[in-house]
Parts: C-alpha cells; structure tokens; sequence
C-alpha cells in the first residue's frame, strides 16, 4: 500500500459526521501518486497559509479556447506528481440528470486519464474533473466524446449555461429551463468554445423567483421564470394550513414584500396588483398557493462575483417574456446577440457586462441595444436610475 | 466583387498581427478583429474573422492562451517554459 503523507491539519477536516474531502483524497492516493503529493502540498499550503498553485497559459484541446484550466504545482520538484494537474470543465446535463451509467462513464474514464478526483459540480455547474498532465488532455477530450459528453466554457467566452431542474421536477417552473439551457448550449457551440469576448459571459436560468441556480446573483445573464396573472389560490387548502397550526398572519402575511395580503382569521385576500413575486406565501403554503397561469420569465442583466471589481447583482432588462416557442426563443437571441454586438465592441479587456453597463450608463446602454427603458427597470426597490426626463418634458406636460 | 477579401488572406494578415505583437502586446480575438476592420473596412465582417481565427487554431499556427483573460498567440516554441 502507498505510503500517505502526515498530514495532521488536513486530519482535523476528517473529523465529525459529514463527508470530508480529505477521505477522499486518501482513498486516491492508494492508487494514484498524483493525489499523494497533492496532500502533501495541500497540507503545506495549510501549514504555510500560502496557495502552491499557478494556474492559467497554453492548454487546451486542439480547437477549443475553453474548458481547460492550465494548473501548475511552484514546488514541482518537491511534488513533481502534480507538477502539472490540469482541470477539465465538462458541459453538464441540463438540470443535472444523469443515469447512473453516465455517471460510471466519466469516472472510468478519468481514473484512466487523470486523478480520479471529480467536483460535483463546480460552481459554473460543469463538471469538474480535477487534476492531469498535459500529454493526457486530448485522449481525456476523446475519451468523453465517445461517452457523449463535450467541455465546458472557460476564460473570456461563453460558459457553460445552466438551469434549475425546472418543470422535469418542480410544479412552480414558468417556462422550460431546460430547454432554453440546452438551446442556448447548442446555438452558442462557437461562442463556448471560442473565446472572443472582452471576459467571461454566463446565462443561469431559473424556472420561477425561488431562483435555486442563483441566477441573480451569478450569471450576465439571468433567465427568472415568473407569472403576470394572479397567484392560484386553493381557499380550503389555506384554511387546512391555518387549523394545522400555521400563524399566517404572523409567518405568512407578515413577511409578504408588497404588503398585499390580509388574513381575517379565515380567508386570505391577496392583492396581486401589488404582488412582488417573490415567491414567500407560496413557499409557506405550497398546498394551497401557486405562481399563476400567465407564466413567462424576467430577462435580468449584469451580475458577477468581485473579481477585477466588486459584485453586482443583476437588473431588470425585460420585465416580461414568453420563452414557450421557436419565435419566442429567437427574441431572447436576438436580445442576446445584440448586447454581445454592443459590450463586444467597446467593452475594455476584462470588463464584465455589468461593469460595462455602470461605465457607460444603463440609458446609453439602452439605447444602444435598441431597448425602450421600462418602469420595471429597477437596480433597487424604489429607484429607478434608468428613466430619464429631457429638460423641457414638463413643460411639454403643462401644455 | 473584385474587392472581397477572402478567408485565408485575413488568416494570414491576422498570423501577421499576432506575430509581430508576440512578446510585446497579448492581443484578445477582439483586437485581432479591429485590427482587421482597420485593414480592411467594410470588406470583411467578423463572421469572416471569426472564420479566420478558426482557420489559425485549428491549423496550429496559433493557441488560445489564458492569462487573466483570454488571448490568441504564437504557439510556444519547443522546451519553452509557459
Ligand atoms: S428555481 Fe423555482 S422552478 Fe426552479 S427548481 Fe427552484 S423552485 Fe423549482
Ligand atoms: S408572492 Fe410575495 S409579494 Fe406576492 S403575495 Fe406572496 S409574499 Fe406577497
């Protein structure tokens, strides 16, 4: 048996009830010399609270500029089994349904040509399969086109889009999640694995408000399905909720956002013009409350993660779209291609959409994509930075 | 069109770009293109650059790198420490 490094810090995650990746670095290290010196530099890295990895440069598959994350050990003489252990973003399923076979499928494979070592999943969504040489990219690559999978996005492209598990599991999904995330994976095949953006550009879509892909939070692009009509509102089912417990006036109608819900002790009226569509009453009363009939999806813009600046959350774009059809489908891309037309052509190296937007302002933004600004368009509740009033309007009003 | 450029000529016109700037200026797939639209106006768009830069990859002439950001390089000679 492999001799494993000490590794006493790393020792202490081990500990308590719930899974550790340490164990399972262990386990690996059994057979794969590769995953030893990862804990031994990992328990240094611990020990010296100092990252020993570089990463970024010249690997890829031939073709792609995507998928490929270069990873280098600065101590290779020292671990010269990670000297080189490359990550591979793999385009996940929509939704993330495997069968199990698939699943067998790609841990095969990368027992044989990497570390073994697998991240379920990242949090682009891809998977991640953590850790190879160079020389073992492109049978890896080979390896997981005959199984039926491809990369996924890295660097300044396209990444990987991914969704909720939508209507396939969940009664509250107002469009097809997942048929708009496999749409956009194929229509934008180019655009994923050709870098030719200023920076990265991700779409999440989220099938209602609940939004369990955080789209709002981490994608350019965020896909939010919602309802316009009034909420589906089962009376006996609230009254069952009430006598089983459940302090609605306190619990439910307390927490609403619009405050266009009252409770007198037997029927709940909810005023859906005021509605936020925020999803709490439904979420408290599942039995009885349900989005309504009218569903489509809200297009939001321009969040990221604080990497070259700090993190924005997206906006309002288009308060309302039906995504159920072809011709629906295509005025989400056209909407798409032309904000890429626009951020591609006069956005800086490395500037997110969002932070593109914030410089050049959301009205000459708007105008340049074509877009007529909207009340909806709100960064925060009871602001409106996007509608703006030529001097001269109210006078024009008076009249 | 007596004027139309063709694929493989803004292929090498951007070979050309990219090796003169290799060491001194990383160039990004959207600078080869305005360098491009420069050289050439109207006569090329960038469904044809993208072509060319397709053309440039998949011969290995040149690589994507990523440093921070994604770039379009020489490939790295032979021993050349990335
Ligand atoms: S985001 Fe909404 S539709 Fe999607 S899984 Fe979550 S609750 Fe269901
Ligand atoms: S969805 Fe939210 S805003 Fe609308 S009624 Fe329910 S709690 Fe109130």
């Amino acid at each position: 048996m492999a001799e494993l490094p000490a590794t006493p810090l790393l020792d202490d995650l081990e500990k308590g009830p719930w899974p550790s990746f340490v164990t399972e670095i262990k386990n690996a290290a059994l057979h794969k010399d590769s995953c030893k010196d990862l804990l031994g530099q990992l328990e240094r890295s611990y020990r010296e609270k100092i990252g020993h990895w570089k990463h970024g440069g010249i690997v890829g598959v031939l073709g792609y500029g995507g998928g490929v994350i270069g990873r280098y050990s600065d101590l290779p003489k020292e671990f010269p089994g990670i000297a080189h252990f490359h990550t591979l973003r793999i385009n996940q399923p929509s939704g993330w349904f495997y069968t199990s076979k698939a699943l067998r499928d790609i841990c095969d494979l990368w027992e044989e040509h990497g570390s073994g070592l697998t991240n379920m999943h990242g949090s682009t969504g891809d998977i991640i399969l953590l850790g190879t040489t160079t020389d073992e990219l492109e049978p890896t690559f080979k390896a997981l086109t005959d199984v039926g999978f491809d990369i996924g996005g890295s660097g300044s492209d396209v990444r990987t889009p991914s969704c909720c598990v939508g209507p396939a599991r969940c009664e509250w999904a107002c469009y097809d999640t997942l048929k708009v995330c496999y749409q956009l994976t194929m229509d934008y095949q180019d655009e994923i694995h050709r870098p030719m953006f200023p920076y990265k550009f991700k779409f999440k879509m989220s099938g209602c408000p609940n939004d369990c892909v955080a789209s709002i939070a981490r994608s350019d692009m965020s896909i939010i399905g919602t309802w316009r009509d009034d909420i589906q509102q089962d009376d006996a089912a609230v009254k069952e909720y009430a006598d089983k417990g459940l302090n609605i006036q306190r619990d439910v109608v307390g927490n609403c956002p619009g405050q266009c819900m009252e409770w007198d002790g037997e029927k709940l009226t909810i005023d859906n013009d005021l509605c936020r569509r925020c999803m709490h009453c439904i979420n408290a009363m599942p039995k009885a409350l349900a989005p309504g009939k009218d569903r489509g999806a809200t297009i939001l813009l321009g969040s990221k993660a604080p990497i070259v600046e700090g993190a924005l959350l997206s906006s309002v774009l288009i308060p309302f779209l039906k995504i159920d059809n072809e011709e629906d489908f295509k005025d989400l891309q056209a909407l798409v291609e032309e904000i890429w037309e626009v951020w591609g052509e006069e956005g800086k190296n490395r500037e997110r959409v969002g932070e593109f937007i914030q410089r050049v302002g959301m009205a000459n933004f708007l105008e340049a994509i074509g877009l007529e600004p909207v009340a909806e368009m709100v960064a925060h509740p009871r602001e409106n930075p996007y509608v703006f009033y030529n001097q001269g309007d109210d006078e024009e009003e008076d009249k | 069109m007596s004027d139309e450029v063709s694929v493989e000529e803004v292929a090498d016109a951007m070979y050309k770009q990219i090796a003169d700037a290799q060491g001194l200026k990383k160039l990004k797939p959207g600078d080869v293109t305005k360098m491009m639209r420069e050289l050439y106006g109207d006569r090329v768009d960038k469904k044809l650059c993208k072509l060319a830069i397709r053309i440039l990859i998949e011969s290995e002439r040149c690589v994507y790198t990523y440093f921070g950001g994604s770039y379009i390089e020489l490939p790295p000679k032979e021993g050349e420490e990335k």
